[in-house]
């Protein structure tokens, strides 16, 4: 595997060259039917972030301290997907005690969230890749950004196509991927710097 | 989907979920896997075969518990049942196809989340009979893979100038670099959704 990577650069790399979405296409159900709108675009990528991160976190030590040491990693799929739903059901009931506000944003979300494969997808990456728990917690939050970053920038860019005439059979999904094709490009212009696999 | 609840016969399935309502390109349902394993045939062929038997399962034993499982966690529940299979394939593939299976690496765990499965065991598995449930789930899966089959090829035959690892084009062939990294991914599967598309179209099939 890659030797030691620093935390900054991680970081970097799992916003930028290593997109989750645009590099590693985790996510992308949600992310086409929840683009149309920035609005919510903004606060299912908010609760992507938050999702992210502490199951990130918990699933490493589940894996590390429980499932390891009882030789049980062929059912990590199971426990993993587990873990998330059941983070995913804390946080809400959390969030809904400590600010209503918040709530309301964020509520309808977290439900989405379970089944959004990025989730799955970032803690199976960080299994496969051998990362500590202070990269797991980086790359977790650094993917998460990278999510929000993602879906508001094509929510923006779905806006202006609206109105463009499209091809009748291109419309909707058809226009969707070409300009996550182009964005995917962009984005690849960053792995000149550096490169996370 | 409106005909999701009339097509009842198993050859209005097998053509529905083939062809007219596509799961890829008339659903936009499962695309997360389908775009990072389409670089090379073998690899796309292996992954979708795992997701034909696990929708097919699933929505089988999804059918058979229906009346046993409470509506309210029946979310979890048949998580849980997708889970047990996709273990299955992992397994299968660890033991006998060590290489693929480290070049899938997490999308074979990503089939859990792959919403066609999960859609299917939803939309049709729950309100109909195990076999039919058993027959539209491998349709459904094998209109993912028809989708998938198509994107490799293309990604495959420019990207490295070979089909299946063998060498097809001729000695002068430049591979197209851009067809083996991710953007081209999302091109294709765009074009492959305006053919689809705009072929359904004139036939007059889209409402």
């Amino acid at each position: 595997m890659t030797p030691v990577i620093s935390p900054f650069s991680l970081f970097f790399a799992s916003i930028f060259t290593s997109n989750i979405l645009l590099a590693n296409f985790l996510g992308m159900c949600s992310f086409i039917s929840i683009s149309k709108d920035m609005k919510s675009s903004n606060g299912l990528g908010l609760a992507v972030v938050v999702v992210l991160t502490v199951t990130t976190g918990v699933n490493w030590a589940v894996l590390h301290l429980i499932l390891i040491p009882l030789g049980l990693v062929y059912l990590r799929f199971i426990v993993f997907i587990i873990v998330i739903a059941a983070v995913v059901q804390m946080l809400e009931m959390i969030i809904d005690r400590v600010s209503q506000t918040l709530y309301m944003s964020l509520g309808i979300f977290l439900p989405l969230i379970t089944v959004n494969c990025a989730i799955l997808g970032v803690s199976l990456f960080m299994e496969i890749r051998n990362y500590s728990f202070i990269q797991s917690i980086i790359f977790g939050l650094g993917s998460g950004l990278g999510w929000w970053l993602a879906i508001m920038l094509l929510s923006a860019m779905r806006k202006k196509i609206e109105k463009a005439p499209v091809p009748a059979g291109l419309q909707g999904s058809g226009i969707t991927m070409i300009t996550i094709g182009f964005m995917a490009m962009a984005f690849m212009g960053f792995s000149g710097m550096l490169q996370v696999q | 989907m409106s005909d999701t609840a009339t097509a009842k016969n198993p050859g209005d399935v097998f053509r529905r979920n083939l062809w007219t309502n596509n799961p890829i390109f008339m659903q936009v349902l499962g695309i997360c896997s389908a775009l990072a394993v389409t670089n090379l045939l073998t690899n796309t062929l292996i992954m979708t075969i795992g997701v034909v038997f696990v929708t097919g399962m699933s929505s089988l034993t999804v059918s058979i518990l229906k009346s046993l499982m409470p509506r309210k966690v029946r979310m979890i529940v048949q998580t849980l049942i997708i889970a047990f299979y996709v273990i299955i394939v992992d397994l299968v593939l660890k033991a006998y196809l060590p290489t693929v299976s480290k070049s899938l690496g997490p999308y074979v765990g990503l089939i859990i989340t792959n919403c066609i499965i999960m859609g299917r065991a939803e939309a049709f598995a729950q309100s109909n009979g195990p076999i039919l449930s058993f027959w539209d789930g491998i349709t459904s899966g094998m209109g993912y893979m028809g989708v998938l089959l198509a994107i490799a090829f293309v990604r495959e035959l420019l990207g490295f100038g070979a089909l299946f690892g063998y060498h097809v084009m001729p000695a002068g062939f430049v591979p197209w670099i851009i067809m083996v990294m991710p953007p081209s991914a999302f091109f294709i599967l765009g074009v492959v959704i305006w053919i689809g598309k705009a072929i359904l179209n004139k036939q007059g099939e889209l409402a």
